[in-house]
């Protein structure tokens, strides 16, 4: 699998919970995943929903999507057209959430990429680049369980797939 | 070699001799979503053909983000899980009964060696009670409903150990901030953490609860607590049995051990918009509040309202701040009554709002205007938490602290007036 898109950083870079992501003033009234995508990271970058394109990019450094347990975030920002996060490393709720929702996480060094480069995500051989630059960086490796939910679609399709856990 | 709480409690639910690292599928005691998160829960639950929860003790739906309710979209939100809640026998703890996180507890539904899991991020809060809860996102627990199990990958465990005696007018909050101020919003990530040591053991389980609430601001995924007196009192005088208690074994693995003296902790202030920004109270000395806040499943118990009660006491608050409080539960708020400290509460000028989340997320019951600061006993103050993002500061202390600032109109360390 081979994602290509544009990067999109924001500030603060570190730490992006769940509340910039979706803000709880339209989480909890607002059902339709298409509908909250045009609030995504409004509270830290105003007018991000109306910028990002599908198959855009969120770049971001550590503790990504840290605090609450909303899976509207994850949710949210797939249907406004994100296709991956690369960040340094990610909190275990949204983390799991993600992969749960079909929403794959990158986990590498990523200060060389800036705000607006197109990227690559080369999932198969585990690496990001710029194609431009030709500047890249390889990334952990996605452990099996989240590959395997990927593969199946989410967490919920696994199941009904498999009838139960099949994560081995 | 021995193991940890969260070594021994994955393995007895997965009937696997499991260790650090490794996947299990585990049977899943008991499982809870509120409002924020069960729109979602439902609709893959009903994709599934949902009847009715595997999870052995079954599972519980509050209605407590936004209650009452305080929008036509939100309503629809509440009757859509009374609906589907009455229809699979499934408990739902409606508008004023309290927030999940003192809820469940209160309710039985949590014993010492389970293993929870909640639609709200501060599920980890059932730790106080010896178990291992997390939180989760909605599918995983619509998964776990649905089959009574979860995978989970073994976390290891952090032991931070706080030896010696809190101060007068330092608290279990005040400690909390500490420890995350020192370990940060991810130095525990995915990490199950152990306290222990003299200051943890004297703590009262109204304390322990709002310590394992916060693990996960500093990104922890357990925070099983000892086993002991304390604990058996607390599930004794609620009529709820001692269930299997678990205790770490001297020789367990333990990742990093953290050490604290309690006699160095002073009221403590964590200053937006993170909660690992934290400062002593002394130092924010003159930052004027316009609002303060009582409650939250970190610190609307029954102690919680007694400590700020002791501050206010024939006193009355700034005529520049309004005093929202927001009692964890209606039993709460009735021995609360009962004790004289709504009463005491109300005379110094305090607002009540009905026993659940109140404006702790920014929904209803207390939305900040523009450039105001808030002083809150919650969890959380990334910035528009509380429903404004337009230059609102939200300041986390303990309840003293917050009390304090309410009479003072700003920022005010407790022990500044103290009698």
């Amino acid at each position: 699998m081979r994602l290509e898109g544009k990067a999109h950083r924001f500030t603060p870079n570190d730490d992006i919970n769940t509340d910039y992501i979706i803000s709880g003033r339209y989480k909890f009234k607002i059902d339709d995943m298409n509908e909250l995508a045009k609030h995504v990271m409004e509270d830290i970058s105003p007018g991000f929903a109306m910028k990002v394109k599908p198959g855009d990019i969120i770049v971001a450094g550590t503790n990504f999507g840290c605090g609450s347990s909303r899976e509207q975030a994850p949710r949210a920002l797939k249907a406004a057209g994100v296709a991956a996060i690369v960040a340094k490393s990610y909190a275990r709720i949204f983390y799991r959430s993600a992969f749960n929702v079909g929403l794959p996480l990158i986990e590498c060094d990523n200060e060389w990429i800036k705000d607006g480069d197109v990227i690559v995500i080369a999932i198969d051989s585990g690496e990001v680049l710029n194609p431009t630059s030709g500047q890249k960086a390889r990334f952990s490796p996605i452990p099996k369980t989240m590959q395997i939910l990927l593969e199946d679609g989410g967490l919920i399709p696994h199941l009904k797939k498999h009838g139960g856990f099949a994560l081995r | 070699m021995g193991k940890s709480i969260a070594e021994k409690v994955l393995s007895a639910h997965s009937e696997i001799d499991c260790r650090v690292g490794d996947i299990v599928v585990a049977s899943v005691d008991f499982c809870m979503s509120q409002d924020g998160t069960s729109t979602m829960m439902m609709r893959e639950l009903e994709s599934l053909g949902f009847e009715r929860p595997r999870t052995a003790n079954g599972m519980a739906m509050v209605i407590d983000h936004n209650s009452p309710c305080p929008s036509v979209d939100v309503a629809r939100i509440h009757s859509k899980m009374r609906l589907f809640a009455r229809d699979r026998g499934i408990p739902l703890h409606d508008v004023g009964e309290g927030v999940c996180h003192q809820l469940v507890p209160e309710s039985g539904k949590v014993l010492p060696g389970d293993l929870v899991v909640g639609a709200d991020s501060h599920t980890c809060t059932y730790g106080a009670l010896n178990s291992c809860s997390t939180g989760l996102g909605s599918a995983d627990v619509a998964a776990a409903a649905f089959t009574g199990k979860l995978w989970f990958k073994v976390p290891s465990t952090f032991s931070i150990v706080v030896d010696g005696t809190l101060s007068p007018h330092v608290s279990a909050k005040d400690l909390i901030l500490h420890v995350i101020g020192k370990i940060t919003a991810d130095g525990a990530t995915y990490r199950s953490v152990e306290f222990t040591g003299q200051a943890i053991d004297s703590l009262d389980m109204d304390g322990r609860f709002t310590i394992a609430n916060m693990a996960v601001e500093m990104g922890a995924k357990f925070c099983p607590f000892g086993f002991d007196p304390k604990t058996a009192g607390w599930l004794s005088s609620r009529g709820l049995r001692a269930g299997n208690h678990v205790a770490s074994d001297p020789d367990a693995v333990i990742e990093k051990t953290f050490r604290f003296d309690a006699s160095d902790i002073v009221p403590k202030v964590a200053k937006p918009h993170s909660v690992d920004n934290v400062v002593d109270a002394s130092e924010l000395k003159g930052v004027p509040v316009q609002q303060a806040f009582l409650g939250t499943c970190t610190n609307g118990r029954l102690s919680d309202l007694a400590a700020a009660a002791r501050v206010l006491e024939g006193r009355h608050i700034s005529k520049n701040v309004r005093l929202l409080v927001a009692p964890a539960s209606r039993s709460v708020m009735i021995e609360a009554m009962d004790k004289g400290i709504v009463s005491t509460l109300l005379k110094a000028g305090a607002v009540f709002v009905a026993p659940g989340c109140g404006p702790c997320v920014g929904t209803h019951a207390g939305v900040p205007s523009d450039g105001e600061n808030v002083i809150s006993t919650a969890n959380r103050n990334f910035k528009g938490r509380m429903g404004n993002s337009k230059e609102v500061g939200i300041y986390l202390a303990s309840p003293e602290t917050v009390a304090a600032s309410a009479l003072a109109g700003e920022i005010t360390d407790p022990r500044e007036v103290s009698r």
